[in-house]
């Protein structure tokens, strides 16, 4: 029995290699929200050319989305086709933040690839971005119906992100 | 010699001045100064191993820009980094904070050279009170089978 201290450091190793080991596949990009269950600041931003704009106050008692984009963020392109569908697909809705764009910039991307948002506002100089504590595009954040932060996905959003990551957390706070 | 480490001196100098651009420095020297002490303990958190002091990154301008803003505003060092850490965490950081949740990341080096450090003493204090101590004596059926031998060996 006594000897089985002389194995604890030997399984204080094997557990901190696993530790690393598995810690190698996680992405370094990715960072927890400092923001998470946090209100989200409050912004009235102006619109992109002549549409409305986005006001923090406006979707106050509502579960949505909040997605920030720009018209020259590569990967903004690629989630875009899935930004298309949801809105629909979660019965929320989805409002836009052109992150540090030009609005005849954001205009063509829009009318090329579409416009997947109910209401987007123009953040020009990203201090809202700053705000949510944004680092980079594509971000989406989940607000729940007291106007708190639940969730923030950093990149492109995939299907296997909007069936494991967001719709459980959408269908709860809906019901909540 | 003087002027290689001179040359060499202004070399660096010219480097860690190159991402902070002109247009971005505070008039008053003192405010400014501030500005760049603060600056370099924040991380920029697209390029992650600099600071926003060296980094060229858009959002580390932009946090720049932003830091001069509220030292500007009366805020405290203390104001602006908090001010920060709100919004993007304690990882923005370079030098994590100490608290509960990274007493380990500061204490553990310690903690462990005091474990190999007892360990050491422990094993050190054995071995050396380990010749003193007499050795068991021999039973009988030894003593026979020693004498037997050494019986042998005079033969």
């Amino acid at each position: 029995m006594r000897r089985l201290i002389y194995l604890l450091p030997a399984a204080a190793f094997t557990a901190l290699a696993i530790y690393f080991f598995v810690s190698l596949s996680r992405d370094p990009s990715v960072l927890p929200s400092a923001m998470i269950d946090q209100p989200a600041p409050s912004f009235t931003l102006a619109g992109v050319g002549d549409q409305p704009g986005l006001a923090r106050n406006e979707f106050a008692g509502q579960v949505v989305l909040i997605n920030f984009f720009a018209s020259w963020c590569v990967p903004c392109r690629v989630e875009h086709p899935l930004l298309m569908n949801v809105s629909r697909e979660l019965g929320v809705p989805l409002y836009g933040i052109d992150y540090k764009d030009k609005p005849e910039d954001a205009g063509k991307f829009l009318s090329e690839l579409g416009n997947p948002y109910g209401r987007i506002g123009a953040d020009r100089d990203g201090r809202v971005g700053i705000d949510f504590g944004v680092y980079g595009v594509p971000e989406t954040y989940v607000i729940d119906k007291a106007g708190r932060i639940r969730l923030r996905h950093v990149g492109p959003l995939t299907p296997a992100d909007v069936a494991k990551e967001l719709a459980p957390l959408v269908k709860a706070l809906k019901g909540s | 010699m003087k002027a290689i480490v001179l040359a060499a001196m202004l070399g660096l100098a010219a480097a860690s001045a190159l991402a902070v651009e002109p247009g971005e420095r505070l008039a008053d020297p003192a405010l400014e100064a501030r500005a760049r002490a603060l600056s370099a303990e924040l991380r920029c958190l697209v390029c992650q191993n600099q600071s926003i002091d060296d980094s060229s990154a858009d959002l580390a301008h932009d946090l720049r820009v932003l830091l001069r803003q509220r030292l500007t505003a009366g805020d405290t060092d203390a104001q602006v980094l908090q001010f920060m850490v709100r919004r993007y965490g304690d990882f923005i950081l370079l030098k994590p904070p100490v608290q509960p949740d990274t007493y380990l990341l500061w204490f553990g080096p310690f903690a462990v050279l005091a474990l190999g450090a007892a360990g050491a003493a422990i094993y050190l204090r054995r071995s050396r009170r380990g010749p003193d101590r007499a050795p068991a004596p021999l039973s009988a059926e030894e003593r026979r089978k020693l004498d037997k031998l050494l019986a042998e060996d005079g033969a």
